[in-house]
């Protein structure tokens, strides 16, 4: 791996950062829940992409991590559905049936 | 050789995350941010690997790397699914629906 790669691999994970900021910043913002939750949901992913490109420039065990932030991403977004339904059982067709 | 190809796929990645980001922030209805979002933020991220797989120095890592992207592709799409159902669930109140 040569010099000018690590040091774009850097940059190019510094830019990704950037990118969870306009994340966050929808965190913030977000009128709706959903909204908010699609912001978190990115930053995971953005978290994957920048823990990947960290690995790659530096050390390739990083990629573990990666692999568990973006299954932890996943369950976020399955808590956060499950929290939004009143009966807490997440599958809101079948709930919308019966009010 | 691989290293300049590398940059570039890492660079299109780049585009494609930031743009997912930019259409995140800017657009205005909950769905089309949703759609903008899916759909950028994992080709953004398929072009990363796919840029990152050509430095990989062994088997594993390469596994590894093919497994997240195929794993974060999956539970991208299953998630966006469920938010959209919940925001659409909370949005159309029963008196706006119409009758079955």
């Amino acid at each position: 791996m040569s010099g000018w790669l690590t040091a774009w691999l850097t940059f190019a994970a510094a830019i990704a950062l950037l990118a969870l900021a306009g994340a966050l910043w929808r965190v913030w913002h977000g009128p709706a829940p959903a909204d908010r939750m699609m912001a978190a949901q990115l930053v995971g992913t953005g978290g994957v992409a920048v823990v990947l490109l960290l690995a790659a420039a530096n050390d390739w065990g990083m990629v573990d991590v990666a692999l568990v932030l973006a299954l932890l991403a996943a369950f976020a977004a399955v808590a956060f559905v499950k929290a939004e339904s009143s009966g807490g059982r997440g599958d809101p067709e079948e709930e919308s049936a019966d009010d | 050789m691989t290293e300049p190809l590398t940059a570039m796929l890492v660079g299109l990645g780049l585009v494609f995350f930031l743009a997912g980001t930019l259409g995140l922030i800017r657009l205005p209805d909950t769905f089309s941010r949703l759609h903008a979002l899916t759909k950028a933020d994992n080709l953004g991220l398929g072009f990363i690997v796919l840029g990152l797989a050509l430095q990989a120095d062994d088997w594993n890592v390469l596994g590894k790397l093919v497994l997240i992207w195929a794993f974060a592709l999956i539970a991208a799409g299953t998630s966006a699914q469920l938010v959209a159902r919940s925001a659409l669930r909370r949005k159309s109140t029963p008196s706006e629906r119409q009758a079955p």
